[in-house]
């Protein structure tokens, strides 16, 4: 038995029994195809303890990546409607101030609904800690939440105007730390997919908030009005599409958890459904059916955007060879002779 | 003692005692379970379910909530035809740079005066972040109560200068107990006399305090590679990458302002 194919599972059941689309996530290239699934990488060379996942995956449900769209169009909005508020476009600037609201509300919901022991929430104000992503996070929620409430409050209300600009703006530049933050969420944990992504995913979920903020503003603004809500959506879009290559390349046969499966599915939908809301916004983005088509198109497209990258880091945390082969790599690279 | 192995002065104890942990020798462990039950009995850890995994005599599978100490079996042909059969007994390794007490955001997870890594039950409110961070996949939440448990390195029994209930309960020594330096030495000689027996493979695991998570306060002699036995060969605490993290996600945060300031400003009237 070669040390590098035995062990246990792989050794009694042969490795692609537990790994029928198992390959090594490296630079090596393909030693043989199987199966009618693209090969993207070679086979899985590694070994494992009866093919058992080595990390947990994660143990939270789909209200947290309904939360990293939430959070991300809530913020985005609310830093896209203080600059349509400060530039004089009090109608779009209302309807994403009320959107920024909603979403905020249903995040909160979202999030407490995860947890294990709900009425415990508050204790999440007990400390704040810098080397915890989820405590920062709160602090910043904290922080942010009241702000966005008030400034949709005032606009609804159109009562206590200064103080509603105050909040629109305090809200506006705490917005993109709320749709930013959740990428270090994601980025600071042992699951593979989302760890390996950390360089580009603050900027995927930056441009796939604004996407989404700027598609609210296309679904809730009368057509003709959306003018700054589709520039914005065209720049989240490009954004999240940049990152998002960005992190195919680099990170190589180690983004196969973001390509394959069904976080692969979920991220060829929304690449697919980003262009198509892009297109339908610039073609008839100021027509009475274009423009709603097109801002619920890209709202979906981030969802999805979210959803899939939930989904990969799940992917990535069940297959001990997402963390086995590329720290067997490491460890090869820093002790060649081992 | 270099200051970064003595994360209870790091976690603010001015006076405390040394730093206590886990030496586990595998190369001596029959496979008992006596561990694993000791545990169970002392810490009264709910039973979660009575399988057959078809893992050789393995049917606790793996550390959770619910289990603090697990024996891996692995069976494998020997050099000399034979079986070779591999057991070991895994526990949370109260990492010097714990990812799960970093990333708590209650602060419910803290270090002891002994260094090592506790959840302190009344406060978890069950967010889950500890499960995801653990480069060993230790930690988990429970089903029943929704809190997050692990080993706590008996704390209590420390307390009263007790020796941990799985030590306490092992019939071959394999699970040791003592001060961490002391055990260092002692895997050091152990490790070195197997080399000399001609049992080439024996390492050590969690015991070089330069590794990803600073060395770990339950270390092991493994008769193979750790992947073999379920263990991470080369784990990395993620906390080490979080001021790049932090500093691009200000980026990207301003990055959204800039954009927000282009859309606008294009379109004043």
């Amino acid at each position: 038995m070669s040390p590098e194919t035995g062990g246990p599972g792989p050794d009694e059941h042969g490795p692609d029994e537990h790994h029928p689309d198992g390959h090594r996530p490296d630079g090596h290239r393909p030693q043989g195809r199987r199966g009618g699934e693209k090969q993207l990488v070679p086979e899985a060379e590694f070994q494992s303890y009866y093919g058992r996942p080595i990390v947990k995956e994660t143990v939270w449900g789909p209200d947290i990546p309904s939360y990293l769209f939430l959070g991300g169009l809530a913020g985005a909005s609310s830093t896209l409607a203080a600059g349509a508020h400060v530039t004089g476009r009090p109608e779009l600037s209302r309807a994403l101030k009320c959107g920024a609201a909603g979403a905020i509300s249903m995040s909160m919901v979202a999030l407490v609904h995860d947890l294990g022991r709900r009425t415990r929430f508050v204790n999440m104000l007990r400390v704040l800690k810098v080397t915890s992503p989820m405590s920062v996070g709160t602090w910043i929620l904290s922080g942010y939440t009241p702000l966005a409430l008030a400034a949709a409050a005032s606009a609804v209300t159109r009562k206590l105007p200064r103080a509603g600009l105050l909040a629109t703006i305090a809200a506006g530049l705490l917005g993109p730390a709320v749709a930013s933050y959740t990428a270090v969420l994601l980025g600071d944990t042992a699951a593979p997919a989302w760890h390996e992504a950390h360089r580009e995913l603050p900027f995927l979920f930056a441009g796939s908030a604004a996407t989404a903020a700027g598609g609210l503003g296309m679904l809730t603004v009368r057509p003709g009005r959306a003018g700054q809500a589709i520039r914005f959506a065209v720049l989240g879009a490009a954004g999240e599409i940049a990152a998002k290559s960005m992190l195919l390349q680099r990170l190589g046969a180690a983004a196969e958890p973001y390509q394959t499966g069904r976080a692969g599915q979920l991220m060829d939908i929304s690449e697919v459904l980003t262009a198509a809301g892009l297109a339908i916004a610039v073609i008839a983005g100021r027509s009475r059916a274009g423009a709603p088509l097109a801002g619920l198109t890209l709202m979906a497209a981030s969802a999805l955007t979210r959803f899939g990258v939930f989904e990969a880091g799940r992917a990535s945390a069940r297959d001990p060879k997402y963390t086995v082969v590329p720290q067997r790599d490491r460890l090869r690279d820093v002790r060649p002779e081992s | 003692m270099t200051p970064g192995l003595d994360p209870a002065a790091v976690a603010g104890y001015s006076q405390h005692p040394p730093r206590m942990g886990f030496f586990t020798d595998t190369s001596v462990c029959i496979g008992c379970k006596a561990c694993e039950v000791a545990c169970k009995e002392w810490n009264a850890v709910p039973e979660d379910g009575l399988v057959l995994t078809g893992m050789s005599y393995d049917n606790t599978a793996d550390l959770s909530a619910t289990t603090w100490r697990h024996v891996a079996f692995i069976e494998q042909p020997a050099t000399d035809g034979d079986l070779r059969w591999l057991m070991a007994s895994n526990v949370c390794k109260h990492c010097t740079e714990a990812a799960c007490l970093d990333v708590c955001p209650t602060g419910a997870l803290m270090r002891t005066e002994f260094g090592t890594v506790v959840v302190q039950d009344d406060i978890c409110n069950g967010c889950g972040y500890c499960v995801s961070a653990c480069p060993f996949g230790v930690i988990g939440r429970s089903a029943t109560d929704g809190g997050a448990h692990k080993c706590t390195l008996c704390y209590d029994r420390l307390g009263d200068g007790l020796m941990p209930a799985c030590a306490k309960a092992c019939p071959t020594e394999s699970i040791q107990f003592g001060p961490l330096d002391e055990l260092r030495d002692r895997a050091q000689q152990r490790v070195a006399d197997l080399h000399a027996a001609g049992e080439s493979r024996a390492q050590l695991y969690g015991a070089d305090p330069a590794d990803g998570i600073g060395g770990a306060g339950a270390m092991f002699l493994l008769l193979d590679e750790p992947e073999v036995y379920g263990l991470p060969p080369d784990p990395v605490v993620t906390t080490r990458d979080l001021p790049r993290m932090w500093r691009l996600a200000a980026a990207a945060a301003g990055s959204l302002i800039a954009a927000a300031a282009v859309a606008c400003a294009a379109g004043r009237q």
